[in-house]
């Protein structure tokens, strides 16, 4: 799905990321860990084609092509979903009008029909329902007002509408009380399937007891230190960040 | 400054007598303003002795005025001696096909979605006989007629309803009412007039009359409505299409008069030549709109875009005097590139139980400054009134401004006024966020513009709401991103 090759990254002039190689195949679903200001969303940013980063060398293949030449809707109008870890408020724009103006766009790019109104309004309100959305919320402008785990239901929420290929959560799970955690999870696994990939970031090793990963990689100063299956989660938990700290200085050493 | 008017008055009067009398059958007046002018204007146009008197009597005022300078515009000096302020109405040059049309603007019609037979019309191409608008007014005009309303051009009205024009111009804007009044009143062309007899619901919005002659308008243009006991009328001025004209000052009036349970709704689009991207040309709109809900229970709204010009002052204004009496302003403003709007509404109460709403969104982008100025005044005796007002800035980006100034004079205890206002930008992370899920920027920034703008677009009549909008995201192209 997707494939990332000695990718450097800088903002203002200052090197964030500083050469990583990953590889995402369809179905496989990857847990990324690092303490904070590693560089974890800065990664997604760059998957999702944020402007401000600038790529300083690598490159990335997504179903092939060069993903870095897209500019971000076009990225997400080929299947790449960036939950936010800070979602923002956009003004006045509620979220049924705002999911219908994606929606839409994204079937022109695959030159389908605008969806009829009232399928679009059944299909949104039932998704709201599983992410235990009220749906009084439908007509809120989008992120307006709302709590730090309405914010996150509601990426989830979008993901599901937009039916993506390739899954980026950015620290999903911070700000969740369990029950959201239970739901937002069950969210994302009621969606993983064969051809579906996921990058799942985290800092915590909670959210992996729900969404069981097939690879974790732990990043550090903008380089993946160390990965491994879902046990890494824990030892990581266990040793804590003194550990990441070394094996970070073995890999420069390297 | 009087006395600089009255130098120049000299200076251009010598030179007039001499070019006015040996050019008496000219088509075009000379340059400048004097009584002369005046008096051949009001004789070209064969008025009633009463309106040249009228007319005069608004020019020796104006001498005695200053330009104003209390809005939160900047512009040049005008000089008012170098306008031409008669000009016969000729027959515009018709070209013969679209292909003689500025490709610019042909592209903006085509983003509009104005049919090619009215694109023609609207940028002076000699029209079919099938499609001739002409015969289409006069359809229009015999369907008016039968239910005893008026709507004609001003001059036509003077002709043939004198009375009517006697008794209410100026009877709501005065022509001491400001700078621009007194010059409109003293030099206006022509304009339209509108009388709806009492009892009488307009049928039709003269809305699709006003398009298929909107690409006539004057430098002074002039407008009076009048809406008899228990009549309503909807009446849409002015165009999407984007409107060039060789004269920069434009000084319009227009007056409503809502009699006793009448309705008059008033729309208009705005679309002058803005300047271009650096702020060179562009129209000056400075228009006096005012109505007086003169009746009990009458009701006059206001709702405006406003996307064209360089510079905008416009108030329409409400002067609430029968009891109960209801008076809206819905309005968009949006300033670009280097275009200057200052714009707001006037609700007076007088009566008991008056009532005023004002919704107005403000989008600024580029280097733009976009002012609201609104004034809600409760006089003593207006028992109840109620007032709400809205005023919402949407900036783009960070080199725009927008500015709100409020006032607000209650002299009645009983009275509620209701004051909210927000502003928000389009900032990167909004538009990055709309991105990834796959919207454009510049889709991002219409949606977020349409949503803006909803409570205001949705008073406009159906087939100018869809057009209004498109508009509005032609006029912020290439404003964010
Ligand atoms: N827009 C930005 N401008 C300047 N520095 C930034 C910006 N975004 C991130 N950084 C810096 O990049 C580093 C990595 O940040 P980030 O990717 O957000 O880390 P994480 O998500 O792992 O906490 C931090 O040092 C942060 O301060
Ligand atoms: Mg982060």
């Amino acid at each position: 799905m997707i494939s990332i090759k000695d990718l450097k990254v800088s903002i203002e002039g200052k090197e964030i990321l500083k050469g990583i190689n990953l590889e995402v195949n369809p179905g496989e679903l990857h847990a990324i860990m690092g303490p904070n200001g590693s560089g974890k969303s800065t990664l997604a940013s760059v998957l999702a084609g944020r402007p401000e980063y600038e790529v300083t060398g690598g490159e990335i293949l997504y179903k092939g092509k060069d993903l870095l030449e897209l500019p971000a809707d076009q990225r997400a109008k080929q299947g790449i979903f960036l939950a936010f870890q800070y979602p923002v408020e956009i003004p006045g724009v509620s979220i049924a009008n705002f999911m219908r103006s994606a929606i839409n766009e994204l079937r022109k790019a695959k030159n389908l029909e605008p969806l009829d109104a009232m399928d679009f309004l059944s299909e949104i309100k039932d998704k709201m329902k599983n992410m235990g959305i009220d749906l009084e919320f439908l007509n809120r402008a989008v992120n307006e007002g709302f709590s730090g785990g309405e914010k996150k239901r509601n990426e989830i929420f979008q993901m599901t509408m937009m039916d993506p290929d390739m899954i980026i959560l950015d620290e999903t799970d911070s700000g969740l009380d369990i029950d959201a955690l239970k739901i937002v999870s069950e969210g994302v696994n009621n969606f993983r399937t064969d051809e579906k990939a996921f990058l799942i970031i985290t800092h915590y090793q909670r959210l992996l007891n729900y969404i069981v990963p097939d690879y974790v990689h732990v990043i550090y100063d903008g380089r993946i230190v160390k990965s491994g299956d879902k046990s890494l989660a824990l030892e990581l938990e266990e040793k804590g960040y003194e550990w990441i700290k070394k094996l970070s200085k073995e890999a420069v050493e390297n | 400054m009087a006395a600089k008017n009255k130098i120049l008055e000299e200076i251009t009067s010598a030179e007039y007598k001499y070019g006015f009398v040996t050019d008496i059958e000219m088509d075009t007046a000379p340059k400048g303003l004097n009584e002369d002018i005046i008096k051949l204007i009001s004789s070209k146009k064969n008025e009633p002795e009463f309106m040249l008197e009228w007319r005069l009597k608004a020019y020796k005022y104006w001498l005695t005025m200053k330009q104003p300078q209390w809005q939160n515009v900047k512009f040049p000096p005008i000089d008012y001696q170098d306008s031409i302020y008669y000009a016969a109405p000729k027959q515009k040059a018709a070209l013969k096909s679209l292909d003689e049309v500025d490709p610019e603007i042909l592209s903006t019609f085509e983003k509009l979605g104005i049919s090619l037979e009215e694109q023609k019309k609207l940028s002076g191409v000699a029209v079919d006989a099938v499609m001739d608008s002409v015969s289409v007014a006069t359809t229009f005009k015999a369907k008016l007629g039968e239910l005893g309303i008026i709507f004609c051009s001003f001059s036509d009205a003077v002709q043939e309803h004198p009375e009517l024009i006697k008794q209410y111009i100026g009877s709501v804007v005065p022509y001491t009412d400001n700078y621009f009044a007194a010059l409109n009143s003293a030099v206006f062309s022509d304009g339209s007039f509108c009388y709806i007899p009492k009892g009488v619901r307009c049928p039709m919005e003269l809305s699709t009359y006003f398009r298929i002659n909107a690409a006539n308008t004057g430098q002074f243009e002039r407008t009076l409505i009048i809406a008899e006991e228990g009549s309503y009328v909807s009446y849409l001025e002015g165009c999407t299409a984007p409107m060039r004209d060789k004269n920069q000052l434009h000084a319009a009036i227009v007056e409503i008069i809502a009699h006793k349970d009448a309705e008059v709704k008033y729309s208009t689009i705005q679309n002058w030549y803005p300047g271009n991207k650096e702020g060179v040309g562009g129209i000056y709109n400075f228009v006096t709109k005012r109505g007086i809900c003169q009746g009990d229970n009458s009701k006059i709204s206001w709702t405006q875009v406003e996307t064209g010009a360089a510079i905008t002052w416009k108030y329409p204004s409400v002067i609430l005097k029968g009891d109960n009496s209801i008076g809206e302003f819905y309005s968009v403003a949006v300033t670009n590139n280097y275009q200057q709007a200052d714009t707001g509404t006037k609700m007076i109460h007088i009566g008991k139980n008056t009532k005023s709403r004002i919704i107005a969104k403000g989008i600024s982008a580029g280097k733009s400054n976009n002012s609201y100025r609104g004034l809600v005044r409760i006089l003593k005796k207006a028992e109840n009134a109620r007032n709400f007002s809205q005023c919402d800035s949407l900036l783009m980006g960070d080199t725009c401004g927008a500015h709100t100034f409020p006032y607000i004079e209650v002299n009645n205890s009983t009275s509620k006024v209701e004051h909210e206002a927000t502003t928000s930008k389009i900032e990167e992370d909004i538009l990055f966020y709309c991105n990834q899920r796959g919207l454009a920027t510049e889709e991002a920034t219409n949606m977020i513009v349409n949503g803006f703008c909803k409570e205001v677009m949705k008073q406009l009549p159906m087939e100018f709401a869809v057009e209004a909008q498109k508009l509005l995201g032609i006029s912020l192209e290439g404003s964010v991103g």
